[in-house]
């Protein structure tokens, strides 16, 4: 179709209103505008245009506005739409302020063959390995099959390139198992050939991009190659642009991309890819006033023009230069094999001198199986290139569990599609050779002899580099910028290092190229995400009360992905109002949380004791059925790891919790121990954190509460003691009652099926007696009777002697995990930090929590000397003044000591106290 | 993304796995006899070979068991141990 065939489309850039055709990039359709100048360069200021014509293009990055604010985008591939807004950039984007109404979406895919570039080389490997039965996947980045073929008109097998290419694909995905992906870019190339791509499924797509995550058997790499340019004076100047890019604007978009054209090549490509550019130019009606050719000693010594091209200069560097008028200087200086992929798989690449380029040389080793065929790796003839993809994908280098060729009498086959008839050329590897490696035109000033047009680096820059004594183009590019581009470095990598390597007189291809890294093009965050934001970025836990803390207006606070009420505020009431309130209620009368996040492991098993004894500090096997013991766990490093309750609900049978962060953790740690170290013991270990529902019931007035719920259960301390467990029902519910306490309160905890969770609750609350309690106060009160909460007072460096624990730790068993660190002389050293309470003189003061503690009134100079840091600090009802927990050098023998918490600009005068400082004789646990 | 061969389910994305450092570090049998070096070399000190590596890991979304294989740090071509 030509272009005046295609559908009309109205954009706007910079605000102006312009038109284009469908099936036009907005650079297309831009430079069909007359259009030049898109873009202002980042450092420098200048002028930028349209250099290439797709993802190769360094200048032409733009804003668009809409529909919807996207920073940085190449003009060269967005595909114009009806009613798009673009604008040109500074170098840096806009992001939007609102959120992205787009959806993006994720998926996974495995294949046999994955071919990558569906040009001659990569459509003819993607037809000939699924017509042998193997399930293939082929992506090109393109909206359209043929790779290079719509740019540059070549025929293929005697028939249009184009329409050759849309007769092989139809053929292709006529076959069963194979998937064609346009409008997707392979952008990563991982371990054991997983590969991520992107496919760009439009705006008005359900999804407006897709991540693909492809584990293959095996990657064909059909990637062709980039033109790249000379560096000369003034070769950034909006006019000038690769050869190869003008050939694509007039062959397949149908724009002229100037009115006059001079051509500046050093020779190379399939035939001579820029004497064929001007050909189709010159047939398109742009005037070709000169071609210099490197080959025969001819230069551009630089460009004239303000703003964009007027005018090229040709001759010898310090001699005179020769003025040509034109508007447009198409430049070739070869052409590199793109060899991203396969450099990111771990393939080296080698330098050919035949081409002057960087092709893909030991393939990687370990778990990739890739292979790299036509133009990307140096190949540039159509028929070479079919060649190419055929052998690579004949049965014999197929692996044989892929050949299913049953499959293959079944399916139809277009007889005329490519791939039956021999390649009628000569399709031997090395393709078209005649490069003249030019990389620069001498001249006295560097300055404007642009590498990386992107981000403004001239070969002064790199003549910069190179006089600080930089050897390594990974120093250089680090230095200057070079390649770190949105481009990485597809115009830039190879002329950079080969400007480097003929300034320190080396060898190109012993200096090398940069690392290869993913993605090969940009992608957006938005899309990387996928539908993993908001509230799908992470599961949510909630408990089966959940409905009635909303009901209640509870605050909430995440822990791990629980959300748990952290207070419950009544009308007027601040958080410090509402958990004063709650702790007073506990300690005056009784209250109620919601404790079902405590994770909790079922043990089981004829050695379940023994296990637990090994792992724990204190000793379980000696635990009585029906009774309850709190117990702590190390790592090997003798450092606590958790702590909570062990119940023993029959001798081979237990149940144990853990905190309700470290619920998985705990888990794990206790598998791995049975599995890689104890595997003789008989036990098993089960997740039962979401079977029980947990109430704590907490407070004087629990007794009476639980009275009422449960006329069964003989409440009194002797029939039911502390830390024994009862089961009976509770409000007509089957339960499982304990005697535990984590407030210092006679407190009971009710376990339910998750089911009746709810239930539970609000039977309790219909008492009327008991106030709901949340986390904070839950923290509050724990505080005040020195129990530590594992990962808040403590931090992986805290043994439980730290903590004023040490009966916690058993000297009659031989052994448990973290035992033998206990003895280490640094966990005896006196110095070390102790759990202790900090009373602020002022009782009024709430010192910080990650405070530090020093010993001076003053602050000496740094290093200050520190001895400890606060971990948890609160206003306590019971006390009636604030407090705190604090980590201190010397711990428990300070008691008495003044200390100060540097805090802004003061220093706060705290008395060191004994940790435990609400009922430290324990006389209220029986109520 | 490397592909790990688990021994009960097979090849799965190593997403689903937990790494577990070094294999055949074994808990020492009388840690009490062990002096403080020699059971800070068990706790802290693990080889760190350029080449083939005995190495650990967990089928953590998936079966959950612990099993060894073999990777070489420079290639990540991995095979799988026999022993458990
Ligand atoms: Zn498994």
């Amino acid at each position: 179709m030509t272009r005046r065939d295609r559908e009309v489309l109205s954009f706007t850039f910079d605000g102006r209103p312009y038109e284009g055709r469908q099936g036009d990039t907005l650079a297309a359709a831009l430079l069909a505008n007359g259009v030049r100048r898109v873009a202002t360069s980042v450092t420098l200021g200048r002028p930028r245009g349209i250099f290439g014509a797709w993802t190769e293009d360094p200048t032409a990055v733009v804003q668009i506005d809409r529909p919807f604010p996207e920073p940085m985008v190449q003009a060269t591939t967005i595909p114009l739409h009806d009613g798009l807004a673009a604008s040109s950039l500074a170098g840096r984007g806009r992001l939007s302020p609102d959120p992205d109404p787009a959806r993006y979406d994720a998926t996974h895919a495995h294949c046999d063959v994955l071919v990558v570039g569906a040009g001659p080389a990569g459509l003819t490997a993607a037809l000939n390995a699924a017509r042998a039965g193997a399930r293939v996947i082929l992506a090109d980045d393109r909206p359209e099959v043929g790779g290079s073929l719509p740019d540059t008109g070549e025929p293929v097998e005697g028939r249009p390139g184009v329409e050759w290419a849309r007769a092989a694909a139809g053929s292709y995905v006529a076959l069963p198992d194979t998937r064609l992906l346009t409008r997707t870019s392979v952008v990563g190339y991982y371990d054991h050939n997983y590969l991520v791509a992107v496919e760009r499924r439009g705006e008005r797509a359900v999804t407006r991009e897709r991540v693909w995550r492809i584990r293959a058997g095996r990657v064909v790499l059909a990637t062709g190659a980039h033109e790249r340019p000379i560096a000369f004076a003034g070769n950034d100047l909006p006019g000038v642009m690769l050869a190869s890019a003008a050939r694509a604007y007039v062959n397949r978009y149908g724009v002229v991309p100037g009115r006059r054209a001079a051509v500046f090549t050093t020779g190379g490509g399939s035939g001579d890819a820029a004497h064929d550019a001007a050909r189709d130019l010159a047939a398109a009606g742009v005037e070709i006033a000169e071609i210099v050719d490197a080959r025969q000693g001819g230069l551009v010594t630089g460009v004239r023009g303000d703003g964009e091209v007027r005018a090229v200069l040709i001759g010898r560097p310090g001699g005179p230069a020769r003025e040509v008028e034109a508007d447009l200087l198409l430049v070739s200086g070869g052409w590199n094999p793109v060899v991203h992929l396969f450099a990111q798989a771990g393939g080296e690449l080698r330098y050919d001198d035949r081409i002057a380029a960087f092709v893909p040389g030991r393939p990687p080793e370990g778990g990739q199986s890739v292979q790299v065929i036509g133009a990307a790796r140096g190949v540039f003839t159509t028929a070479g290139c079919v060649a190419e993809g055929l052998a690579a994908t004949s049965p014999p280098d197929l692996p044989s569990t892929v050949t299913r060729s049953s499959r293959e009498s079944r399916v139809p086959v277009d007889a005329s599609a490519p791939g039956d008839a021999p390649a009628r050329e000569d399709a031997g590897p090395s393709g078209e050779a005649g490069a003249q490696p030019l990389w620069l035109v001498p001249a006295d000033d560097y300055t404007t002899h642009f590498v990386d047009l992107q981000r403004d680096v001239t070969v002064a820059d790199l003549q910069g580099a190179t006089s600080a004594g930089l050897r390594s183009v990974e120093h250089v590019k680090r230095y200057t910028t070079a390649g770190t581009a949105h481009d990485q470095g597809k115009t830039s990598g190879t002329l950079t290092s080969a400007v480097i390597a003929h300034l320190l007189g080396v060898d190109v291809g012993a200096l090398g190229t940069t690392t290869f890294r993913a993605p090969y093009v940009p992608v957006s965050f938005a899309t990387l995400a996928g539908r993993d934001r908001g509230a799908l970025h992470d599961p949510v836990r909630v408990t089966a009360m959940h409905d009635r803390h909303v009901e209640r207006n509870a605050v909430f606070e995440n822990v791990g992905q629980w959300k748990r009420p952290r207070y419950y505020p009544l009308p007027g009431e601040d958080m410090e109002a509402a958990v004063l309130r709650e702790c007073r209620a506990v300690r005056e009368a009784a209250g109620v949380l919601d404790a079902s996040t405590l994770g909790k492991i079922d043990v089981r098993g004829p050695d379940a004791a023994e296990l637990l004894d090994r792992l724990y500090t204190n000793m379980i096997s000696t635990l009585k059925v029906g009774a309850i013991r709190y117990g702590v766990m190390c790592r090997a490093d003798g450092m606590v790891f958790d702590d909570g309750t062990v119940i023993r609900l029959a001798p081979d049978h237990f149940l144990v919790t853990t905190t309700t962060g470290n619920a998985a953790a705990v888990l794990d740690w206790m598998e791995e121990w049975l599995q890689t170290e104890w595997p003789d013991l008989r036990a098993r270990c089960t997740s039962v954190t979401e079977q029980w529902a947990t109430v704590a019931l907490a407070g004087p007035g629990s007794r009476a509460v639980l009275a009422a719920l449960a006329p069964a259960l003989a409440v009194d301390a002797e029939s039911f003691p502390f830390m024994t467990w009862r089961d009976t029902e509770v409000a007509g519910i089957e339960a499982r009652v304990c005697r535990i306490s984590f407030s210092g309160e006679l407190a009971y905890e009710i376990n339910v099926s998750w089911w009746y969770g709810q239930a539970l609750w609000d039977a309790v609350l219909a008492t009327g007696t008991v106030t709901p309690y949340g986390t904070e106060a839950m923290h509050v009160l724990r505080a005040e009777k020195g129990y530590p909460i594992i990962g808040q007072d403590t931090d992986g460096t805290v043994t439980p002697a730290d903590l004023g624990m040490d009966w916690i730790v058993s000297k009659k068993k031989p052994d448990f995990v973290g035992k033998r660190s206990h003895a280490r002389a640094d966990t005896a050293r006196p110095d070390r930090r102790r759990l202790v309470g900090l009373l602020p003189e002022d009782p009024d003061v709430l010192l910080p929590e990650g405070g530090q503690v020093i010993s001076t009134g003053h602050l000496p100079p740094p290093p200050v000397p520190m001895l400890g840091h606060v971990t948890s600090s609160y206003r306590s009802a019971a006390l009636g003044r604030t407090f705190a927990l604090a980590l201190v050098a010397g711990g428990g023998n300070r008691l008495g000591d003044r200390l100060y918490v540097p805090v802004n600009d003061t220093l706060i005068p705290v008395t060191v106290a004994h940790h435990v400082l609400y009922d430290p004789e324990s006389t209220r646990r029986d109520g | 993304m490397l592909l790990i061969p688990c021994p009960w389910c097979g090849p799965r994305d190593e997403a689903e796995f937990h790494y577990g450092g070094q294999a055949h570090v074994a808990y020492p049998a009388d840690p009490a006899a062990l002096t403080d070096e020699e059971w800070a070399r068990y706790l802290f000190f693990r080889d760190n070979p350029m080449g083939p590596f005995s190495e650990r890991w967990n089928h953590t979304s998936g079966c959950r068991r612990w099993f060894t294989v073999t990777r070489d740090t420079t290639t990540n071509a991995i095979t799988p141990e026999t022993s458990r």
